[in-house]
């Protein structure tokens, strides 16, 4: 008598592996947008209230409190959801880059090399060097932030897209579409669009891990967003200064916070990817 | 009306000349055929025909001038694996109207029923995906056609339906091949 394995035991047994992985991304979307949600309807003036200042953590306030008496449950949450916020945009702007420059590099052999030339400029510069310079430059702020990670994180996806519409561009129902005497904008549109779509939208999802994580480093550098905003990044950078006075909680419900929602985002990337391209989920 | 090749010459590697001095002239009232060994060309001259080829030396001609590129190419080639030459993301019904919208008349003639109109290129077989592209390269503007081994995947009841509804068309409008 063969075992049934784990995953097919339970509640969820009489599901097959699509509508597992559907459910999947439906509930971790629906866990990050509470936290988005209850994030935005947060106040960013936490009442202050030195009587309970620098508590651990307890049921009344289960992340503990800081030095200024503000549940760090609380700030915790309006932080994330800042990030998130950060996240998304930074990513949506970077895919719109990197479509963008993936269709120039289709245009003909000048653009192609000089888009590849762009995404070698961009790949040789350290990350963080270049997060740093671009939120300098922009006068830091959400703005700023955004701007960076969306300006240092398009290289990967151009990438991968400027490979998949070269391909496209040599199949047969292109050439066959040329001699129908379609123009160029039109295959774009009409043939390529649709068949990148997929590899767009998942590769959105995936920049939004690292959209998040460096928002948080380079506020916890300092040169992202300003002390008055409860952003991940400050709350770390400014836990440090009691984490030898043994307020660990300070920084390590924020920072495992962090980490869940960066895993919650990568799940469901990794789910969506399954789901448009189920060649490739065997592998 | 009248299709001419003179003198073509192409390689697609330096060492070897696949053609060599090939010329060909087709009417629009002719039908030809092309035999040959494997590997032996036929399907590159199909290619330098139809433009899809360009680098090769010789010309080809219509009526003895050159045939414009940006339009619609009056000389349309079919191919031989009809599944590669279409969209995988769009029904079939766009595939059709990608060149032009044929008559219910015509799509009878060819068996294409209307049921497939609204179904993905992979989920029809071979043969019903053949008659999609000879139907979409008989575009009115088409003033050749080049069939390239368009039958090889059929079983034989099937090739002679296909090959007398092409061969029928292509006599009463002058189309030739």
């Amino acid at each position: 008598m063969s075992e049934t394995p784990w995953y097919n035991r339970g509640l969820f047994s009489s599901l097959n592996l699509r509508q597992k992985t559907l459910l999947t991304i439906g509930l971790t979307g629906l866990v990050l947008l509470v936290i988005f949600i209850c994030g935005t309807m947060i106040d960013a003036n936490l009442p202050t209230d030195f009587s309970i200042k620098m508590q651990p953590p307890s049921f009344a306030h289960i992340f503990g409190t800081d030095w200024m008496g503000r549940d760090m449950f609380v700030r915790t949450i309006k932080g994330l959801s800042l990030s998130i916020m950060i996240g998304i945009g930074a990513s949506i702007i970077s895919s719109i880059i990197a479509t963008i420059l993936a269709f120039v590099a289709s245009v003909n052999r000048f653009c192609d090399s000089a888009v590849s030339w762009l995404i070698d400029l961009f790949a040789s510069i350290p990350h963080i060097l270049l997060l740093m310079m671009i939120s300098i430059a922009l006068g830091k702020g959400a703005f700023g932030v955004i701007m960076a990670v969306a300006f240092s994180h398009w290289v990967n996806l151009t990438r991968v897209l400027r490979a998949e519409v070269l391909q496209i561009n040599t199949s047969e129902y292109v050439a066959l579409s040329k001699k129908f005497g379609k123009g160029k904008l039109w295959i774009a549109k009409e043939h390529i669009l649709p068949l990148v779509l997929s590899q767009i939208f998942v590769g959105t999802l995936l920049v939004f891990p690292h959209a998040i994580m460096h928002e948080s480093s380079i506020t916890f550098l300092g040169f992202g967003l300003s002390p008055h905003e409860p952003a991940i990044g400050i709350i770390l950078s400014e836990s440090m200064t009691y984490l030898a006075m043994g307020a660990w909680w300070l920084a390590f419900f924020p920072g495992l916070a962090l980490l869940i929602v960066v895993l919650l985002f990568d799940i469901i990337g990794d789910n969506l990817k399954r789901l448009f391209d189920p060649s490739q989920a065997n592998k | 009306m009248s299709l001419k090749a003179s003198n073509i010459t192409f390689s697609y590697t330096k060492k070897r000349e696949i053609l060599k001095d090939v010329s060909l002239s087709l009417g629009s009232n002719e039908i030809i055929g092309l035999m040959g060994d494997s590997g032996s060309g036929k399907s590159t001259l199909c290619k330098i025909l139809s433009g899809y080829i360009t680098n090769y030396s010789g010309e080809v001609t219509m009526d003895n001038q050159k045939i414009p590129d940006k339009d619609f190419y009056p000389v349309q080639l079919i191919y031989q694996h009809p599944e590669k030459t279409m969209n995988p993301k769009w029904k079939m019904e766009k595939v059709l109207n990608e060149s032009w919208t044929p008559t219910q008349d015509l799509k009878d003639t060819f068996g294409l029923k209307d049921a497939w109109l609204t179904r993905w290129p992979n989920e029809l077989s071979g043969g019903e995906l053949q008659r999609f592209s000879i139907l979409r390269a008989l575009n009115p503007k088409t003033k050749f056609i080049i069939a390239d081994e368009i039958s090889t995947m059929l079983d034989a009841v099937t090739q002679v339906q296909i090959w007398e509804a092409l061969i029928n068309h292509c006599k009463a409008n002058n189309i030739g091949m």
